[in-house]
């Protein structure tokens, strides 16, 4: 029996030295080169996009061949009113859409993490269809409802579009983070005489409200970039990515690849703020 | 404790919070699910309805229960569905093979940058889709900077493109959603209990064997949701197809957009928005009723 297992044990080890080193040329060199690789070719449109942005092609559309190298269009970043109006438009679409798919996702997250209730459910799966659904159904069954009663398609339409396909990812992420709430602080605030409205206020809403950030930064980044459904609602209202897709038949000014850097830009920042937070944060904690 | 309960005010006190507390989920989650009520699930009752109408835009629409409109949907356009599934499909295994090892790497020897990855990864998503798009097109025109190079270089034939051909629309489909893929693999890999890969190990797994028995079957559920998360808007995208595909490469979504956009023929384009969508949903919830959607939606 002894000799059995000692053979067993002693075979297996002699094969894993060669097998350790392939290994590791494999997660070493291999893999790395691999995921750097597939990172850089995610890069690429990026990349284009910059440095495009400063090609002097003049100002009427971004030339392929490379004119040399100018900042015009960044001093010029205003020069073609539609598109300004159209930026504008997305800008008040997507800061009004998050504030209120922010406020109902995260109550309805609350209510989700809080209470078992009839019909909970329902509305987590309504919330899961309204995720898996595809855009362009969100986008064309909605015009079918606003075509039967009439209703005029402009920036309303656009905002209600918007808190629709967002408020279920606010609540989906703010849930996420109040799973783990410690539920007592609360009692201990109102056992010390708290009502209501000052326990969230002081107790709960300073806990949750990393978790509403990220919702609310979600919703944001989805707000500004969607294509697919704002084009079915929009009517005659321009937002910035409609307003690319007008122009791209015709050739893009310099400028939307200005505004698209900008954008970058903003969305790089945040994020890299956030790390730098969460690191600084692990530190402490 | 008798006497407490015993006086009326406390017991009418007790018995309000009581209906509060049960009334309470319900203010909560009112202003959310009204809102998905009226514009999530209302709408595709209306596309049902349209769906089903006649008429033009000038004269109106009626409900003529005209049930032609779904063989008149099917039998136009069943070349572009057929398409649509088909890169559809094509696309998201693209991305779950490229983005697998990416995820791994990231998962298992990411170390201290793992954030720093992520976000390398999700960055394309801080670049507006269109943009996006136009950027490949930019990047793939027949004079551009990778086929024109090439081509002066005698190393492709004058006439060769990229653009317009259906190779064009998948890799663009497939760019645009890859982080959709990459994202609930790495949550998945992620997740896996180190202690499970370093038992294997002690046991004399080969590295093969810990792959195949331990990592790949715990990363099961990354890998649908994955492919939930990427095939239904490959499926129902244009964009890709209307920047990269020139004429022969029209997928669903165009024709939809098309019809509800410029045609106006509002009852032809819901009967096929209706189908695709039932389509796509059938699929969603048999899948759905499989996995649980909490398993899916744990990754998005």
């Amino acid at each position: 029996m002894s000799v059995a297992t000692a053979r067993e044990i002693s075979t297996p080890r002699a094969e894993m030295a060669p097998r350790r080193e392939r290994h590791k040329r494999w997660t070493r060199f291999v893999l790395p080169v691999y995921a750097w690789l597939v990172i850089v070719y995610l890069m690429v449109p990026i990349a284009v996009m910059i440095i495009y942005s400063f090609n002097n092609s003049g100002f009427k559309k971004v030339s392929f061949r490379w004119l040399g190298f100018t900042t015009t269009y960044y001093k010029h970043l205003f020069a073609i009113p539609d598109l300004t109006a159209s930026m504008k438009n997305s800008l008040v679409v997507a800061v009004v859409s998050t504030l209120i798919a922010t406020a109902f996702g995260t109550l309805w997250a609350l209510a989700l993490v809080r209470y078992r209730y009839r019909g909970k459910q329902t509305s987590e799966f309504v919330m899961f269809l309204n995720i898996a659904a595809p855009e362009i159904v969100l986008g064309a069954s909605l015009l079918s409802l606003f075509v039967t009663f009439g209703v005029p398609r402009n920036l309303v339409t656009i905002i209600i579009a918007h808190v629709m396909f967002n408020v279920a990812f606010v609540a989906i992420t703010v849930r996420a983070r109040l799973t783990g709430f410690d539920l007592t602080v609360e009692e201990a605030a109102k056992d010390l005489g708290a009502n209501a409205w000052t326990t969230f206020w002081k107790v709960t809403f300073p806990l949750i409200w990393p978790g509403i950030l990220a919702g609310a930064l979600l919703a944001f980044a989805l707000s500004i970039d969607d294509f697919i459904i704002t084009n079915f609602v929009a009517g005659a209202t321009q937002t910035f990515p409609l307003w690319v897709w007008g122009v791209s038949r015709v050739g893009i000014p310099p400028q939307v690849f200005v505004m698209g850097t900008l954008i970058f830009m903003v969305g790089l920042l945040l994020a890299v703020g956030n790390i730098v937070l969460q690191r600084r944060k692990a530190r402490e904690g | 404790m008798e006497q407490h309960l015993g006086t009326g005010v406390q017991l009418v006190e007790h018995r309000r919070l009581k209906l509060r507390r049960r009334l309470a989920p319900y203010f909560l989650s009112a202003p959310g699910s009204l809102w998905l009520l009226l514009f999530f699930l209302l709408p595709l009752v209306f596309m049902a309805s349209v769906s089903l109408q006649t008429g033009n835009l000038l004269q109106g629409f009626r409900m003529t229960w005209h049930f032609a409109n779904y063989s008149d949907a099917l039998s136009l356009y069943h070349v572009q569905f057929v398409r649509s599934l088909i890169y559809g499909s094509i696309a998201t295994g693209i991305t779950l093979v490229v983005s697998y090892p990416l995820a791994y790497w990231i998962a298992f020897h990411g170390g201290r940058y793992k954030n720093t990855l992520l976000l390398l990864i999700l960055l394309p998503f801080f670049v507006t889709f269109v943009i996006r798009t136009l950027a490949w097109e930019f990047i793939l025109s027949d004079q551009g900077i990778v086929l024109g190079t090439l081509k002066h270089w005698h190393l492709l034939p004058q006439n060769y493109h990229v653009l317009a051909t259906s190779t064009a629309v998948i890799a663009g489909i497939a760019y645009n959603y890859l982080p959709f893929m990459a994202l609930p693999l790495y949550v998945a890999l992620e997740k896996i209990d180190r202690t499970v890969v370093e038992a294997a190990r002690d046991l004399y797994s080969s590295n093969r064997a810990v792959f195949s028995h331990v990592i790949l079957p715990l990363s099961l559920p990354g890998v649908f949701a994955g492919l939930l998360l990427t095939f239904v808007p490959a499926v129902g995208d244009y964009v890709n197809a209307a920047i990269l595909g020139g004429t022969n490469n029209v997928m669903i979504g165009n024709i939809i957009q098309l019809k509800y956009l410029q045609d106006f023929d509002y009852p032809l384009a819901s009967a096929l928005s209706f189908i695709l969508m039932a389509a796509l949903l059938i699929g969603i919830f048999i899948y759905a009723r499989a996995l649980g959607t909490r398993q899916i939606e744990e990754y998005v």
